[in-house]
């Protein structure tokens, strides 16, 4: 059975190519043979998270044209086994992504054993994240703790209850999942910022994780290593337990708490 | 900061107003959502009437369509301006 997610977010710069370069790799470090794909057509950026930029030669419309095939268009993980990356096309022609396309490269990626596919939603509400979240069995909506990403996840959850593939043919809902990015327990404390409480009341949506704000993250992408694969990170932990959560193991959520100052800093500190 | 800022005023705490702020934008964007393709066309033409009578804000003026145990509810809220002489 292979398992279709899309991480989609509405507002742009959230963390979900991120998210999906961390989640892909964390499934595929699990053993679990997982491909992630690139939506975003005109603007490719997940081979560059993915430290593949270098190798890409077809992209996600040649295959849907069959200006190549699906083996020739997946670019394998020189890191871990099992992960395969399908780039966006620098095309300016979002015309390019047909439904039947899309189910086409869908059907060759279960036709290939996949587990999981993950889909990596451009921003926005157009046709890239509506083909992206089509055929979607489940959905991660990341959403940084900010009034206008929370808002377009709000919409994006609308979108997702009514065009999807599974909506359409009166299958109901897929579960969508929150993974809030960027938090700052210590701003959540000094009431700057909405919580991972405030967030979910608003929403209304299971929590996937909570990504803390992290300089890993930027290091991670300035390394074309995605995040996950730094253990040694808050970030790269996080992402960790989002992924074991994701496929059903229980872990408790961590860094939603400022760690606790001496006696110095709280009297000196910020 | 630190011990000084307990002398200093407090803030005003910003997260309290973006989760009020928040709760009441998306819940009057969720109502419009998924509900009968009429409702925007509605509020518009009872906002005329209203204002014929009453100078009425178009902000003042909520429709909604709940469901309730197989029956459909059309709920129309409409706050009037309070008196001028306040």
């Amino acid at each position: 059975m292979t398992k279709i997610v899309v991480v989609t977010s509405g507002k742009g710069g959230v963390g979900k190519t991120t998210t999906s370069a961390a989640l892909a790799t964390g499934l595929a470090m699990r053993g679990h043979k997982t491909t992630v794909i690139d939506f975003d057509v005109g603007l490719r950026n997940l081979d560059l998270i993915m430290g593949c930029e270098r190798r890409v030669v077809y992209d996600l419309v040649n295959v849907i044209n069959g200006d190549a095939n699906l083996k020739q268009g997946l670019i394998k993980d020189k890191r871990v086994e099992n992960l395969f990356i399908l780039p966006a096309s620098q095309t300016r022609d979002k015309d390019a992504l047909t439904q039947e396309g899309v189910e086409k490269v869908l059907n060759g990626l279960r036709d290939m054993e996949m587990e999981y596919v993950i889909c990596d939603s451009p921003a926005g509400i157009e046709k890239g994240a509506l083909m992206a979240a089509y055929f979607a069995d489940e959905a991660i909506v990341v959403t940084n703790p900010e009034v206008s990403s929370v808002r377009d996840s709000d919409r994006i959850l609308g979108i997702l209850s009514s065009k999807t593939r599974k909506a359409e043919q009166g299958e109901g809902d897929i579960p969508a999942r929150l993974l809030l990015t960027r938090y700052s327990p210590e701003r959540v404390d000094r009431g700057e910022m909405l919580s991972v409480g405030d967030v979910q009341e608003i929403l209304a949506v299971d929590l996937l994780g909570v990504i803390p704000e992290s300089q890993a993250v930027l290091n991670a992408s300035n390394s074309g290593a995605p995040v996950i694969l730094d253990l040694e990170s808050d970030a790269g932990l996080a992402y960790a337990d989002a992924v074991a959560r994701f496929i059903g193991e229980e872990r408790p959520h961590r860094f939603l708490t400022a760690a606790k100052k001496g006696l110095f800093g709280r009297l000196f500190g910020g | 900061m630190g011990i000084f800022s307990y002398l200093l005023p407090k803030k005003q705490n910003t997260a309290s107003t973006a989760k009020e702020r928040l709760q009441i934008i998306v819940a009057r964007e969720r109502s419009g959502r998924g509900g009968p393709d009429y409702l925007p066309q509605l509020q518009e033409e009872l906002l005329a009437v209203v204002r014929k009578y009453v100078p009425v804000d178009p902000e003042a003026v909520n429709v909604q369509v709940d469901r309730e145990s197989g029956c459909e509810v059309l709920e129309l809220n409409i706050t009037l301006p309070e008196g001028e002489d306040d």
